[in-house]
Order: structure tokens, then sequence, then C-alpha cells
């Protein structure tokens, strides 16, 4: 298992979760966890998902979901758990 | 399992607080380069620095990317080149010739700066040291990436005052071979005491011989993230306001200890230090300045300044130690006055004098940094600042450092544009006291007496 983090933040708006999750299966990506809440008026979604199986490689990954993003109107990044692992765990 | 807040809090560092990676510096081992023949030298270094650090911007821009963290700069820092030159070069035109070499490589390899065009003449000086010393106002004038440093003294050697001297020579000729471009030259050069072998910090950068054939070292950085986290904690007490800096000290370089791990394995180059050091730039809400701000004082240079600055240093070092095991080169706060843009700002009102930076470089990581200050400063002033720096470095046993650029053709009241993460200064005023008897005397500093611990 790699395990990446998917945030997505912006204003709410019909389908978001929809069209993620769409790209994600095309892309053999499987959803651990989602979780979401409202922060200053912003909606804001982080999903745990695990990269180990994609089909190709991680800056494709990452490309495609800030274009994606851009189509929806909000914000999306993927990142490897690690940076938030190291920085909040002892 | 992370949780949606810690996520958030981490990509709000990021996006609005300028927390960043500030440079991922490949240290490289030189000595092998060395040969009679300057041509000879010159290709060695180009072909070892290409080799050794040819993937370090693209393995670099990865990282950044899958981790989405911003890696400011990245950076080479090589042996003292009056050593690797030392048996070829017998003019400073030779030396000068190594420099262009070393600049193009650079320039290759995708590098902004590259560290080490330097000397260790902490008790005296070599031949070879002299000529390189004598070579860098040409060097810089011709190189664009070539960064320069001078260790004058040490608490182990005493000052070397005959280096002071000729450095306050070096630094005016360095400020007249660059005056079409503000005398910029002199951003590039660091006069040093006590200088650490692992210092991934520009201009200070140089691989010292006491290290690896090649190793990594990471500055992190982070100053905005620090004066957002004490933004929460208006008016709390100090032990509140410090375990504060600390836990967000920790937060910071635990990323950059995940990133030079990363760096070092997919570079195949082992993992050297975390140098912990706020480094700020221009850039509005990334200054050490808008730091001490929050803490208390209105302006920095106001009283109570360097006490705050000592407990901002000390809890950075504090909650760094505990996120890193390898912590070195600087470490603490840096406090250069063009690239922060609150001391410009104080510099400009008058609440910060380069007296009371003085003090603060007794307290803080490095010491006297981008100062700008009047073209007809003469050389022996500029030899006592650096002296005195030197001086407070040597007793204090900690680095101490001048940055200081004489701009020619302009004087107090005039401001400089560096440019870039260089920044903008005002002309400082100096003290028009002189200093020339106290300079012109030859010889060396003893060492204080607590160096005595054998």
């Amino acid at each position: 298992m790699n395990r990446s983090i998917i945030t997505v933040v912006g204003k709410d708006t019909v389908g978001i979760i929809a069209r993620v999750c769409t790209y994600l299966a095309e892309k053999n990506i499987n959803i651990l966890d989602i979780s979401q809440t409202i922060v200053q008026g912003y909606f804001n979604m982080m999903m745990i998902v695990d990269t180990g199986n994609i089909s190709e490689d991680f800056h494709r990954l990452t490309a495609d979901l800030e274009e994606l993003g851009a189509n929806i109107g909000v914000q999306i990044k993927c990142q490897r758990e690690e940076i938030f692992e190291k920085m909040h765990r002892i | 399992m992370i949780n949606i807040n810690e996520v958030i809090e981490t990509n709000l560092m990021i996006e609005k607080e300028n927390l960043d990676v500030r440079t991922i510096t490949v240290g490289i081992n030189l000595l092998d380069c060395a040969s009679g023949n300057v041509g000879q030298v010159c290709s060695n270094i180009k072909s070892k620095i290409i080799r050794t650090a040819g993937k370090l911007a693209e393995t670099a821009e990865n990282i950044s990317m899958e981790y989405g963290i911003p890696i400011v700069n990245k950076r080479i820092s090589i042996t003292p080149i009056s050593l690797v030159g030392a048996s070829a070069c017998k003019s400073p035109q030779d030396y000068v010739q190594i420099a262009m070499a070393l600049d193009e490589a650079a320039k290759a390899v995708g590098v902004n700066f590259l560290g080490g065009y330097s000397a260790v003449v902490s008790k005296g000086m070599t031949q070879s040291d002299r000529l390189l010393i004598e070579s860098i106002p040409e060097a810089l004038a011709r190189t664009e990436r070539i960064c320069s440093s001078v260790n004058v003294g040490s608490t182990k050697t005493g000052i070397n005052m005959d280096a002071v001297r000729l450095m306050g020579e070096i630094v005016k000729k360095t400020a007249e071979a660059t005056r079409d471009r503000d005398s910029l030259g002199c951003a590039k050069l660091v006069v040093l005491c006590n200088a650490p072998d692992d210092n991934p910090f520009m201009a200070g950068a140089f691989h010292g011989v006491t290290e690896a054939d090649a190793i990594i070292n990471v500055g992190v950085s982070g100053p905005g993230v620090v004066k957002y986290a004490l933004e929460s904690v208006r008016g709390a007490s100090f032990e509140v306001l410090c375990e504060t800096i600390k836990k967000t000290a920790f937060k910071i370089t635990r990323v950059g200890q995940l990133v030079a791990q990363e760096a070092s394995r997919r570079l195949g180059i082992p993992f050297g230090i975390i140098d912990l050091s706020l480094a700020p730039t221009p850039a509005i809400g990334d200054s050490v300045a808008d730091i001490l701000h929050e803490i208390g004082v209105e302006k920095a240079g106001a009283p109570g300044t360097t006490a705050a600055l000592a407990m901002l240093n000390d809890q950075v070092k504090k909650g760094g130690v505990m996120a890193s095991s390898y912590v070195g080169g600087l470490s603490g706060a840096f406090i250069p006055v063009s690239e922060d843009q609150g001391m410009i700002e104080a510099a400009e009102c008058g609440a910060l004098t380069i007296e009371k930076l003085e003090a603060m470089t007794c307290v803080c990581s490095v010491g006297l940094d981008m100062i700008a200050i009047p073209g007809d400063t003469p050389a022996s002033t500029i030899s006592g600042i650096i002296a005195d720096e030197a001086a407070i470095g040597m007793v204090n046993q900690k680095t101490t450092a001048v940055r200081i650029i004489p701009v020619i053709g302009k004087t107090v009241g005039d401001s400089v544009e560096f440019g870039g993460l260089l920044g903008h200064a005002p002309v400082m005023p100096v003290n028009r006291f002189g200093c020339e008897a106290f300079i012109s005397r030859e010889g060396r500093i003893p060492a204080p007496i607590h160096s005595f611990k054998n």
C-alpha cells in the first residue's frame, strides 16, 4: 500500500465527490477514507487513497486532479501521506 | 490515521504562511580534482560536479511535486577552492579561471548558487589562500552564481587580523568591480568566524574537509509559520509563547527531515544535516522582524529586541533538535536586512541601526548580513566591523559573519535594489570615527582563555 492524501478546497457545488471518485475509479485508485468539513465558508474534503496500484505515474495523477479541480471550480491537491505523518506524529 | 484538521493545518502553512524547504544543498568534495595544471583542474571539477549533482534539480522538483511542498533553491557547496587549486594556481587570474569553470558547472546542473570559492585562514594564510582571496573581486565580477567566503577566526585559534585587514580591502575592491550592478558582488561574499563545515545556506556554504565525498544538507525555513502561530497566543505568558515556537519549529523541521531523507535516497548521497534556521525572504509575511513584532517589540531594533531574538533563537533550536537527530549548519534565526521586509522597514524608519544589529548577532545564528553602507566607507572601517563581529563569535563560541555591501556611488538616504531573494535595502549610516591604527597592526588576536579546554 502507498497512501496519498487528496484534498479538495473550494465553493461547494453539486457533484464534486462524484466526479473525483469517477476519476479515481478509472485509475484503479482505492479510497480508504473520506471526511469533509466547512472551514470559513469553504468546502474542505480529504480523501485517503491507495496509490500503490495506479495505472500511471504520480505526476500524471497530480496534474490530472489539478485539471479536474479547475474544471469544477475547486482546488484539488494530491500529496504523499508522509508529509502529514511526519509533521503531526512523533 | 491522519485527520482532516491536520491536513488543513499543513496545507495552510504551505499556501498561506510561506512554509517551504529553503534549500537542498549537495556538498561535494573536490580534493580529488587537484592537478598541477589549471585547465585540468577546471575540467576535473566540472565533470565531478555534473556527475554528482546532475540530477539534483530534477529530483528536488519531483519531491516538491509529490509532497506538495515548495523547495525554493537547489545549491551546491564545494571544498574550499584555495585547497583544490593550491598546486595549479600561480596567480589570482588562475583562480579566476577556476571560478568561471565553477560558474559553468553550476549553470549546467541548474543550481542558482554554488558556494565554496573560499579560504579557511583562521590562524594563518598560505600563499594559495592569499592568491584566492586576491582573486575574489574579479571572480565575483565575472561570474553569476559563485559565492565566496573567508573564515578569519575561531574560538580555538583566535582572529587572524592580517586576513581581517585584507578582507576590508577585498570587500571594497569587490564593490568597485561590480559597481555597475550596485556592488552586487559583495552580496555573494561573506567573512566568517567559527564557520561550520556543513552549512547549506549561502553565501557562507562550503564543504569542509571533515566531510564525506558527497553529502546532502537541507535548510528549512518558515518565519511566516512561526509568526502566524504566535498570532494565536497574543498576550499569553512566556511559557505559552515558548511552547508555541517550539511546536512550530518541530513541525517545520520534520518536513525538512522528510525532504532530506527522500533526496538522499533518490540521489544515492548520504544525508548530512538539517539546518534549522528561520530564513526570511522579501515576500510579505516571511519575515523574522515580523515575529519580533508579534512577540511584542514595536519595530525590530527597539529595546527588548535582543532578548526577544535570543528567546526565539533558542526555542527554534529546542523544537528542531527533537525533530531531527542531525541538526547542524547554523541553526537559529537569520537577520539579513535586505532580505527581510520587516527589517527593511525598521532600518528605513530609524529603529534599526548597525550597532543594534551587532548586539543582535550576539544571540542569533549568524551576523551582520546584507547591510548596505555608504560606498565611501574606508576599507579599515570595514575591517573594524569584521573584527568586531569575529570577536563576538570567538568569545561566545558561535558562528558570526559579515556580509556588508559598500555601495559605490551611494550614500545614506539612497536605497539599493539587489533583486530576487537578495531584496532591497536602504544605505545605513556607519560610525564615522576611524580605526586605522588598530587595523594596521600585524599578526593575530590570541584565542580567548576559555578555548583552553584540552
